[in-house]
């Protein structure tokens, strides 16, 4: 089966004061039909970016896609004009974005912002589009449903919001939903019924899923594959298994052992990842993670590592000491086992 | 490794609440109601301990921390400070108060003056208090506190923009820690900041905690940093108290239902403890505190509740030594 979704080479570039910014800088992968993939990494990785390039939803200026190919349902998003990706937006592609009080219209109702997708897609007549409506917001579990249509943003609370985002996304049946961080501004019950839905709707209906997010936590409980991303590229591809018990790119060994875990009592001091966040202006040719690296080599400041297979298929990590680090791992967790 | 609190307090809340009126009107203003914010909660720090307040938004925790720095002054109960009550203190005494008790705020974006340069920043507690009036000594305590909180002196001469978030959230907590305080409030201090970055503050804070033998009352909404720096924490729904505990006495033996609820909302970062993990969220979504249900506040929600608990609100009982939970249907 062809993949739903390919992302080959992505390059988005941002002009600013400071210089140029490559938000995203060669980023490839591939989402398939009905799967859920993470895209994980903290600010300023690109992992927004990234996913709002796929929507061709760069401001430009300052923002420019100046190479790569989207391939979607085999057609390369860069190459539409801007009539046609409108028809994708919302249509073939939903989004589902972190703060729904931004993102939904202040000054429509619930309802009109449902129906407004269906007509402008599907063509459908007000009457129709209003049933569908129903169905909907029945669907991400509102109750209440006529009443809620008729309502404004306002007058709902932020987790109902989110649903209602939801019910837009889905409105016109999409193959994929991009959703960033969806629940970050969630509180942690809310968040975890957001989530479930989003998990059980995308089963039920086979819509992929693409997770923007910096929560760890969350990807383990939702992805089966994940993208971890660092300074605009991404440094480690995988299954969620592959991941989180195998890591081989230092980045992700590093995000993974500086989290505490609700789940066991404290073992002594966190484990830090040294040093600050890169400065994206300032970027040479080698690997960006490089100053903070306890692994870093010579070789690391002299070219990019490129993403080469490790472990298990489809795991891939961007690192030139990916596989001597896997024993260096193994050795550790012996002494400390010991 | 953990020092247990020794007998004296340094801090006791009892019965505190702060409601904040609803007003209508703008000249004659009538006052058609009141959010209770926080509604009659008891609880002590020892000194040197680290006590945890988590819940969710809404739930109380920042006015509560306000209420003990007395930013707001508190609608009824009673806050003793070192024995002291300082519920009713006037402003001159509240500066004395001060000295002792610092806070570190969630976002260093918007809790550090733009227009200033970190030194200035950190030496102004100093100077408003009168503590340093030689400039030199002051600049070189200055330049001590950026080291002690992992900056370069340097930094004195930067402003807060050049800095990363991290950066900025040590400058605040060198701030705090300029006037020499014994107990700092923590809210929410390093919910703003990067995975890989938090752990770098949690980290600090600990030391800063051994090496000056602070006490901190840590306000957060992350159960799974709370665990890591807590010594006994207290959950908070709808402006009350619904359990409390010492910390891995909470986090592994959950009594109250809400507790439950939202520990199993938490996801975890290992796909293997997830796949088995036993998933039920609440259902649901917080009330609203200006008409919090009546008897206990969290039985919309609750799928333990029955007829009882909608007539009376539950006191906090200690169901085993030191683990408090306000449930009448917990046994």
């Amino acid at each position: 089966m062809p993949p739903l979704l390919e992302v080959k080479g992505l390059h988005t570039e941002f002009r600013t004061g400071a210089g140029i910014v490559r938000a995203v800088d060669g980023v490839s992968y591939s989402v398939d039909p009905g799967e859920t993939v993470a895209i994980v990494g903290e600010s300023g990785s690109g992992k927004s970016v990234g996913a709002l390039s796929i929507l061709r939803l760069i401001p430009n200026p300052p923002g420019r896609i100046t190479a790569g190919e989207i391939l979607f349902d085999g057609r390369d998003l860069l190459k539409l004009s801007t009539a046609d990706m409108r028809e994708i937006r919302g249509r073939d592609i939903g989004m589902v974005f972190q703060e729904p009080m931004t993102s939904l219209n202040p000054v429509l109702t619930i309802g009109r912002q449902i129906t407004e997708t269906l007509e402008r897609h599907q063509g459908a007549d007000s009457g129709a589009a209003e049933k569908r409506a129903l169905e909907l917001l029945d669907m991400v579990g509102i109750a209440d449903a006529p009443r809620r249509l008729r309502q404004y943003p306002h007058q709902l609370s932020g987790g109902m919001r989110q649903r209602v985002m939801i019910a837009v996304a889905l409105a016109c049946s999409p193959k994929l939903i991009i959703a960033d961080e969806p629940t970050t501004a969630l509180d942690v019950t809310i968040q975890a019924q957001i989530l479930e839905l989003m998990k059980s709707l995308s089963v039920k209906l086979g819509v992929a899923l693409i997770v923007i997010t910096h929560n760890l936590g969350i990807v383990a409980r939702y992805a089966s594959r994940v993208n971890v991303m660092y300074a605009g590229r991404v440094v480690e591809t995988g299954t969620a298994e592959a991941i989180y018990h195998d890591p081989r790119h230092p980045y992700t060994i590093a995000l993974l052992r500086s989290v505490p875990r609700l789940d066991q009592p404290r073992r002594g001091r966190l484990d830090p990842v040294d040093g600050q966040p890169p400065d994206l202006t300032r970027l040479d040719g080698g690997c960006a993670f490089r100053p903070r690296c306890r692994f870093a080599v010579a070789a690391c400041a002299q070219s990019y590592p490129p993403l080469e297979a490790v472990g298990e298929p489809g795991h891939f990590s961007a690192c030139f000491r990916s596989n001597e680090i896997a024993s260096i791992r193994r050795a550790d967790s012996r002494e400390t086992a010991a | 490794m953990r020092d247990g609190p020794t007998q004296t307090p340094l801090l006791e809340v009892r019965g505190l609440a702060m409601h904040f009126p609803i007003t209508e009107g703008m000249v004659l203003a009538r006052r058609i109601g009141e959010v209770k914010a926080v509604d009659g909660i008891d609880f002590s720090i020892g000194r040197g301990e680290t006590l945890g307040l988590v819940g969710e938004s809404g739930c109380g925790k920042t006015t509560t921390g306000r209420c003990i720095l007395r930013l707001e002054r508190p609608t009824a109960g009673q806050i003793l400070y070192d024995g002291q009550d300082i519920t009713q203190l006037a402003s001159r005494d509240l500066v004395a108060l001060r000295r002792r008790m610092q806070v570190i705020f969630q976002d260093p974006y918007s809790s550090l003056n733009p227009r200033m340069k970190v030194g200035d920043i950190i030496a102004e507690p100093i100077r408003v208090h009168g503590l340093e009036p030689d400039g030199s000594k002051r600049k070189a305590k200055v330049r001590e506190l950026l080291s002690v909180c992992g900056l370069d002196p340097k930094f004195v001469d930067r402003y807060p923009h050049e800095m990363s978030g991290g950066q900025r959230q040590r400058v605040g907590i060198a701030r705090a820690l300029a006037l020499d305080p014994e107990f700092i409030v923590c809210d929410e201090a390093v919910s703003a900041l990067d995975v890989s970055i938090q752990a770098q503050i949690v980290n600090l804070l600990e030391d800063l905690r051994e090496r000056f033998r602070l006490t901190y009352l840590f306000i957060a909404h992350d159960l799974s940093v709370v665990r890591h720096l807590c010594q006994r924490v207290a959950v908070m729904y709808l402006g009350r108290i619904v359990e409390l505990a010492d910390g891995d006495e909470l986090f592994d033996n959950p009594l109250h239902p809400y507790t439950q609820a939202l520990l199993s909302a938490v996801p975890i970062p290992d796909p293997r403890v997830e796949a088995k993990r036993q998933f039920r969220p609440a259902k649901g979504e917080v009330p609203s505190p200006i008409n919090p249900p009546s008897g206990c506040v969290f039985h919309p929600r609750c799928p333990m509740a029955v007829d009882n608990c909608r007539k009376a609100r539950p006191a906090l009982r200690e169901l085993r030594p030191g683990h408090w939970v306000a449930c009448s249907e917990v046994k």
